[in-house]
């Protein structure tokens, strides 16, 4: 079937079967920004941005988002011109291996945008839906606090 | 302090800030036109044989296109185990079996149009299997009753311990002095029993592997891989294709842990290119990864030690009895690695005896995990130091001081334990141990808090805990790195390594070493890693060995570019070589002042007279392998009415010389720790009666979210190794050996009980409080 998508403000018309998830849609589609760690909902790293809440795209039936907003890590920033989430995230060291860091970029910036001015206990329950070997999570955490002190120093 | 340009400074990953803005590709992102994609059978059973296959109707469904088993693959045993060659692990496996070993073992390959047929056809395969008698019990193993799971013709190519007849996987016996007499006469004797449990390494990213023709037919391999050079040397050995035809590339890869210094898919998808002459590829689930690759090995290791009332140990008796699983990768170098890792540390001890055996169970595989066999050693050898201290009443820290390896000095153990040989001699010139104890103690108040039986709110009590450790840095006489580096007349660098950058950030710190050498900024290094066709030989990312080993040969090419740039700016200036220098990017005339911008001279070399490409080449070797040294101090807090165990702080002090990447360095040690604890608390395979993991999943396998972690301080201690690059040694493996036995010390002194079996979970505290 056909459907249109907006995905990083772009729209699109995609063909895709019924039964396909949005994380293979938005992989089968080029956005392989979006990753697949256990396609369960467990691990956060197909995490984006659907009408600006984030959600595992790998529980999401691509179906039933057609004509929504869909955010990438690459709708947020690019490299010419990063996020303050993103270079914070540079910044701080928190980009080991960076399999995690698509989606833990997009639930910081799902966190900062409910919360503002979440205290260290908040950033840690606004990541606890996204898992990473690599860093413990040390200084993905200090990235969410940069970015915080970056943002109201703008 | 040396006045470095680029070690020691927080230079960023280079590849991270394309990581974050979602630039750069891993393996299954590279997505490869008319791919078929591969989906595996897997044994239900743990021990069988199978007497048939029919795969007819698979192979008949629409958009199948090959369907491989023991019955069209040829038999080729081999060794998963991505080490140097001949490899010391035995040659026990086989691609596909007529015998199935563990719940798991693979059973049969479906290559089709897509992943949904893929799946459709497997089921409906009908295999026709004959149980076998199985054996989960690592104790029983040995004896005469027990079922035998490798009887054909495994072997072992080189000359190791090798017994499948007694399903002995390897074995390991030194004894030094006289034990036995030493333990008579010792004023006290120590002796218990420790065990580690199955673990899985949870790299983010699974297993993943496309293999396709290039234009010119040759085979390309694009891999999540820790050893693409291994990787290729093995696809060859088991398809008889010549290295020449085989090109293996390592995009960014999503974490390895050891899980990937594994050679599992890549000779899959080889064999099905080479036979469809298409691509193919094959990524595994969460759940393939959990069940069919490779894990922590289970080890259940006895300490002996003869103690005398002064408070040295006379005598120690390290018995190791080390789960392979079913199939034997890295069986006798992790066993030797629990013996030489972890023995040398307190190298006063005149008696001593160390025993290992591997044994074959019909259980998941063992492999190569962050630690290797140290971890396991060191949850046992921490124990008993604390409680020989409590014993003696003296304070751990004290002990450790007096029995530790100190600088200048060697071990008999280091001669004798190598890598599937024997070891290399090796006097310790690096050791900031004793700086880490105090350093690290004071971070978490050690002296304030411990034996204090410290009250926390409610029911809950809390305790401190230390551990130490000593790693390595790369396997001494076998591992070897290289790296070539051409000069552009920008006096940008291109700098090609085999040195296997898999998200430690290997690719950034050797531009650092490079650029050091070299008087530039790091980002004038343009580096290329693991590339079979384009970048020269390394043997990848393990043992601790990148920075030291690959670290080694990128200085020593950097060295041979700047001998060739003196030497032109020599012949540009009409002087003696001697007479220069190299300053921040340029050469300086000692005498005259005079000085040539680095980019004239490459300019000069290039178009102006005797032109040449200033290039160059170095390989790197060591003949010893200089440990990292840590002490880690854990607070928990003990809930006396559930048994639950919370971290509250936790410290880890690291000699790694002089770190090249601080920031780097710390992220190495912090999430080795986050690992570390959450393995000792929650993370656990846990089987069915017929040796089935049944918590295959995310969900079920519970890993520390960042929710779940500590307050954590990372010190890192600088120390000088002469024999590394700018006085670097290794960082990324160590920290991962403490947690488990400083939590088991600080939850004794919370609650008074001893937890001498991994993982500490509340039911199995509870347990231990309500005995
Ligand atoms: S892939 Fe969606 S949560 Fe893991
Ligand atoms: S950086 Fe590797 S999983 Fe997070």
């Amino acid at each position: 079937m056909f459907g249109n998508f907006i995905i990083n403000g772009e729209k699109k018309e995609i063909s895709f079967h019924s039964s396909d998830l949005l994380l293979t849609l938005l992989r089968d589609n080029g956005f392989t920004e979006v990753k697949e760690g256990c396609r369960q909902g467990d691990c956060g790293a197909c995490l984006v941005l659907l009408a600006g809440k984030a959600v595992n795209s790998c529980q999401v039936l691509a179906a039933s988002v057609m004509d929504m907003e869909i955010t990438t890590v690459k709708g947020l920033g690019t490299i010419h011109e990063p996020h303050i989430i993103q270079s914070a995230f540079v910044e701080t060291g928190a980009v080991q291996c960076g399999f995690c860091t698509p989606g833990m970029i997009i639930a910081a910036y799902a966190l900062l945008k409910k919360n503002p001015t979440p205290d260290a206990e908040e950033i840690k329950e606004g990541l606890d839906g996204n898992l990473c070997r690599c860093t413990g999570y040390e200084k993905i955490i200090d990235a969410v606090k940069l970015a915080l002190k970056k943002d109201r120093a703008k | 302090m040396n006045d470095f340009l680029n070690i020691g400074k927080a230079v960023p990953k280079r590849d991270s800030l394309s990581l974050a803005t979602g630039r750069e590709k891993f393996t299954a992102d590279i997505q490869l036109d008319n791919t078929l994609h591969l989906a595996l059978l897997y044994s239900p059973h743990a021990h069988a044989e199978i007497l048939d296959i029919d795969y007819e109707a698979a192979l008949k469904l629409e958009g199948v296109v090959e369907v491989l088993c023991y019955k069209n693959v040829p038999r080729v045993l081999h060794t998963t185990a991505g080490q140097g060659f001949p490899e010391p692990s035995p040659y026990d496996t086989v691609l596909f079996d007529r015998r199935v070993r563990f719940v798991g073992d693979r059973v049969a390959l479906v290559a089709a149009e897509s992943m949904e047929i893929a799946r459709q056809a497997l089921r409906l395969i009908k295999v026709e299997y004959r149980l076998l008698e199985e054996l989960f019990d690592i104790e029983k193993a040995m004896s005469d009753s027990a079922p035998r799971l490798h009887v054909d013709d495994e072997f072992a190519r080189i000359p190791v311990p090798y017994q499948p007849e007694k399903n002995l996987a390897a074995t390991l016996d030194i004894t030094f002095g006289d034990p036995d007499k030493a333990f008579r006469e010792a004023d006290f004797v120590e002796e218990r029993t420790y065990s580690m449990h199955y673990a899985s390494h949870c790299a983010i990213e699974p297993h993943t592997t496309s293999a396709f023709f290039d234009e010119q037919g040759r085979l390309v391999i694009i891999t999540s891989t820790q050893v693409p050079f291994h990787a290729r040397r093995i696809v060859g050995y088991l398809l008889d294709i010549p290295t020449g035809e085989i090109r293996v590339i390592k995009p960014r890869i999503g974490g390895g842990f050891g899980g990937k210094q594994e050679v599992i898919l890549e000779p899959l998808a080889a064999l099905v290119a080479w036979r469809t002459k298409r691509a193919a590829t094959i990524t595994l689930s969460r759940s393939e990864v959990f069940i069919s690759t490779r894990t922590r090995h289970a080890m259940r290791i006895h300490l002996k030690t003869g103690v005398s009332k002064e408070g040295r140990i006379t005598a120690l008796d390290m018995d190791a009895l080390m789960n392979a699983g079913a199939y034997g990768p890295h069986a006798l170098t992790v066993l030797s690695n629990t013996g030489s890792k972890v023995l040398p540390l307190f190298n006063k001890i005149d008696h001593l005896k160390f025993k290992g055996r591997t044994v074959y169970t019909n259980l998941p595989v063992g492999g190569a995990y962050r630690g290797y066999g140290a971890t396991q050693g060191y949850f046992a050898l921490n124990q008993h130091l604390d409680i020989i201290a409590r014993r003696l009443e003296r304070d751990p820290i004290e002990l450790c001081k007096e029995w530790h390896i100190g600088e200048g000095e060697g071990s008999r153990v280091f001669e004798v334990l190598g890598e599937g040989t024997e070891g290399v001699e090796q006097i310790i010139r690096s050791c900031k141990l004793d700086e880490c104890l105090d350093r690290g103690a004071e971070a978490i108040g050690w002296h304030e808090k411990r034996n204090q039986r410290l009250k926390g709110p409610k029911e809950r009590v809390r305790g401190v805990g230390l551990a130490v450790a000593m790693q390595g840095s790369g396997i001494p006489e076998v591992d070897m790195g290289s790296a070539s580096m051409k000069m552009n007349e920008d006096a940008s660098f291109n700098l090609l390594v085999g040195a296997t950058d898999i998200g430690t950030g290997s690719d950034t710190i050797l531009a650092q070493i490079a650029a050091e050498v070299l008087k530039i900024p790091s980002q004038k290094i343009i580096v290329l890693s693991s590339d079979t066709d384009l970048t020269p030989f390394d043997v990848g990312a393990y043992a601790s060995s990148t920075t030291y080993i690959s670290g080694g040969a990128v200085q020593k090419c950097a060295l041979k570019i700047k001998e060739q740039i003196i030497s032109v700016a020599a012949n540009m200036l009409k002087a003696e070589t001697k007479e220069l220098y190299l300053g921040e990017e340029r050469v300086i005339n000692r005498q005259s002042g005079e000085e040539l911008p680095l980019q004239d001279i490459c300019t000069y070399a290039l178009y102006t007279k005797d032109q040449f490409q200033i290039q160059a080449q170095a390989s790197h070797t060591a003949s010893e392998s200089p440990p990292p040294f840590a002490a880690q101090f854990a607070e928990v807090e003990v809930d006396l009415l559930t048994g639950r165990v919370d971290v509250v702080k936790f410290v880890s002090a690291v000699d790694c010389g002089q770190p090249i990447n601080p920031p780097l360095a710390e992220g190495q040690v912090e999430g080795a720790v986050i690992n570390g604890i959450s393995y000792a608390l929650c993370e656990e395979y846990n089987f069915n009666s017929k040796g089935k993991m049944v918590n295959p999943s995310f969900g079920d396998y519970k890993i520390f979210t960042a929710a779940d972690i500590p307050e954590m301080e990372t010190i890192i201690v600088s120390s000088y190794e002469q024999s590394g690059p700018f006085g670097a040694k290794s960082i990324s493996e160590i920290a991962i050996n403490g947690p488990p036995p400083a939590i088991a010390n600080a939850i004794f002194d919370a609650a008074g009980v001893r937890m001498y079996h991994t993982p500490f979970t509340p039911e199995r505290v509870w347990q231990e409080l309500n005995k």
